[in-house]
């Protein structure tokens, strides 16, 4: 009985495409059809990140059938499942690991996590700091919306400090994560972030994180009016797309150590670092090869693959 | 297929199960390895990571072993044959991902060099408590397989065998070796590169828009293609079509997981595994696998001395699928089946299920850190026929 009032929507949703528009979505060539519409909210940044990603891969340049897509799970998890790339939707954290499997063995792919804030940086923490450790060449895309969202609003290891959530009702007393500064510490070679506002700016750093070599990271400053904006009553999402333009600071080249979000504070945007420290696969061949002289084999080089 | 020769030692060996299991995999043709450092299986990583630059391969210490089964997943995807090596602490943090390995068909192999437990346990010494956890490790239903060796030239023969079973069957392979059989240096013979037999990949036929991930042929295993050769394919750990699209309906549900425990159960056949001896004759059979096959082979020695003549052997090396024909089959000839394992009671269970009441079902325990002492089989062996 539960599943009648969405399926009700549903086919409302899909005729409105078809009457609204009477012809096909700009990016359809890009988005798997036949999924849409999609499950995220009216007002929700998560597409227009998408659009963004999309229009970067055009103006990259890169063959489409090199990009590939691995998302975790959340609402940003999602995103692999609209996207018409090679796309992997994956377990809770593990991105991540999955996307490093797929670059290693086979290096030609340009391998774009793009996930969710809860998803790369609470369970999936640990792998995000060793892969920008390792300076491994992926792109990791953060949507950071500050809360768990399709669990219904929960704590995020990205909430500010007495910003509301479900499961911190009286505010949060945890002190939030700096991405910018963790990605940077860790040794990413590149770390910028911009609002889905910055649609322009967003779209130009994607096109520069993945022509990047290394570990290139970029924040997504994301709204959530289902959960964040309501807890924490900031309007609608028109609310925070003005809140965006009005308090989003462009600070190219800051000091990660600067770059904080305090709740409803100013928002430093920008490009924070762009280094050229030689990538986790550079320094595997160019090591072994030193070292091992020609008994070294390149990766790949021997593959049995006989199709 | 024949394997590549660039990663076949072809000759005579003295080699450890750990390593003989690195041998296997490079064999096999994986070249791919994501691991974790952890006792008694940390030799398999080790003896990769020195073999696989000067075979091209790529080897990678992770930070986990969340990490190491993932990206052993998404190596698979990227069309390379790939595995992981661990123990009991760590088979646990991977059981998850064996789960979206079973959910997304992903052929792989995890080794687990089985240590005591539970928990920490017992790092440097033998177990075989893990084997309920093979095959119910990860949520929700699916059938996996599992092989056993008892020996470092089973650990070599056995890891080509578990490749070429998770390439057929588009499914995880759990290798379950004990510290016995890993840390044991014995004779290891290592065949030419032509006369060892390769399970290539099921890449589909078919092209770019015909393609579906999850359409299953015959035999129930749907075709596979890697990620960057155009055919935009989507795959998810939820619910899924032949599209590999979610669906959050109870009709695919059946369709999707029913298929992936009959991929496994309806070729069974094919993938049972033992080794018999004495069944004509034997009113008791122990039934045994691992390191303890090879001290129930003296207990038998000790009670055949005393007179007791009618035993026979089931040597499960093949755990999961469980053999249940082969002791359906046995169980309604004889007395008594004799069960050693370095656990309380697991594959016991088992065979207690398959034999349905019609002989009776004698578990000789061992709580690991040791084997049996052979004395203790020989004593059940005798206490069976009473």
């Amino acid at each position: 009985m539960k599943a009648e009032p969405s399926e009700k929507i549903q086919t409302k949703a899909k005729a409105q495409v078809v009457l609204e528009n009477n012809q096909l979505h700009p990016l359809s060539e890009w988005l798997r059809m036949e999924r849409i519409p999609h499950i995220w909210c009216s007002t929700c940044g998560i597409g227009t990140a998408v659009t963004c990603f999309i229009e970067a891969i055009k103006k990259s340049q890169i063959p489409r059938e090199d990009i590939v897509v691995v998302s975790g799970i959340g609402c940003s998890g999602r995103i692999a499942g609209y996207i018409k790339l090679d796309s992997f939707h994956t377990t809770h954290g593990r991105a991540v690991p999955f996307a490093v499997g797929l670059k290693l063995a086979k290096p030609k792919l340009k391998v774009v996590v793009f996930s969710g804030d809860g998803d790369l940086i609470s369970i999936g923490g640990n792998h995000f700091i060793h892969t920008a450790r390792r300076n491994l060449d992926i792109t990791v895309l953060c949507i950071n919306n500050f809360i768990y969202a399709m669990t219904g609003g929960q704590l995020a290891p990205t909430t500010p400090l007495t910003a509301v959530a479900t499961t911190a009702p009286y505010g949060s007393y945890e002190n939030p994560f700096n991405l910018p500064l963790l990605a940077a510490s860790c040794g990413a070679n590149y770390v910028a972030r911009w609002t889905v506002l910055h649609v322009r700016q967003l779209t130009n750093a994607i096109n520069e994180a993945l022509n990047k070599k290394g570990f290139s990271f970029i924040e997504i400053i994301c709204p959530c009016t289902t959960h964040y904006a309501r807890k924490n009553k900031l309007g609608t999402g028109l609310d925070l797309m003005k809140f965006y333009h009005d308090n989003s600071e462009i600070a190219h080249g800051a000091d990660v150590r600067d770059v904080d979000i305090q709740f409803q504070s100013k928002i430093k945007v920008g490009k924070f670092i762009d280094i050229e420290k030689p990538s986790y696969l550079d320094q595997y061949n160019q090591y072994l090869q030193q070292k091992l002289g020609k008994n070294f084999k390149p990766y790949g080089v021997t593959n049995e693959k006989e199709h | 297929m024949k394997a590549d020769p660039v990663g076949v030692l072809t000759g005579m060996h003295y080699l450890d199960g750990d390593k003989a299991c690195a041998e296997g995999g490079i064999a096999a043709g994986c070249r791919f390895f994501a691991g974790y450092p952890i006792t008694p299986s940390t030799e398999v990583a080790e003896r990769v990571a020195e073999r696989f630059p000067l075979v091209g391969g790529m080897f990678i210490q992770m930070e986990d072993e969340l990490a190491s089964i993932t990206a052993v997943l998404g190596a698979a995807w990227a069309g390379v044959k790939s595995m992981t090596v661990t123990s009991g602490p760590g088979f646990s943090l991977m059981m998850e991902n064996i789960g979206l390995g079973a959910m997304l068909e992903t052929p792989c192999v995890v080794v687990n060099v089985q240590r005591g437990g539970p928990s920490t346990g017992l790092p440097t010494l033998p177990g075989q408590a893990d084997m309920m956890q093979a095959k119910w490790g990860s949520h929700g239903d699916y059938e996996i397989i599992a092989l056993s060796p008892n020996s470092p030239q089973e650990c070599f023969d056995l890891t080509i065998t578990a490749f070429n079973f998770s390439e057929k069957y588009r499914v995880p392979v759990l290798f379950m070796m004990d510290e016995c059989v890993g840390h044991m240096t014995e004779k290891v013979i290592i065949p030419e590169a032509d006369k060892i037999e390769i399970t290539p990949r099921r890449f589909t036929s078919k092209k770019p828009g015909q393609y579906l991930p999850y359409e299953p042929n015959k035999d129930l295993v749907p075709d596979m293609v890697e990620a960057g050769n155009g055919y935009f394919f989507h795959i998810t750990g939820l619910t899924h079509d032949e599209r590999g699209y979610p669906d959050m309906s109870w009709q695919t549900q059946e369709k999707c997981v029913h298929r992936l425990v009959d991929k496994i159960r309806k070729n069974s056949d094919d993938i049972y595994l033992y080794e018999e001896e004495n069944f004509e004759k034997a009113e008791i059979v122990v039934i045994s696998y691992g390191i303890t096959s090879r001290v129930a082979l003296r207990g038998i020695q000790l009670a055949q001395a005393d007179g007791i003549k009618n035993i026979g052997h089931l040597r499960l090396i093949t755990v999961w699928p469980f053999p249940e024909k082969v002791i359906r089959k046995l169980a309604s000839k004889i007395k008594v089946f004799v069960v050693p394992e370095m656990n309380y009671g697991q594959m016991v269970l088992e065979v207690e299920r398959c034999a349905g009441g019609q002989c009776k079902t004698l578990l000789v325990p061992h709580g690991g850190g040791t084997v049996h002492k052979p004395e203790c089989i020989y004593e059940a062996i005798k206490e069976a026929i009473k």
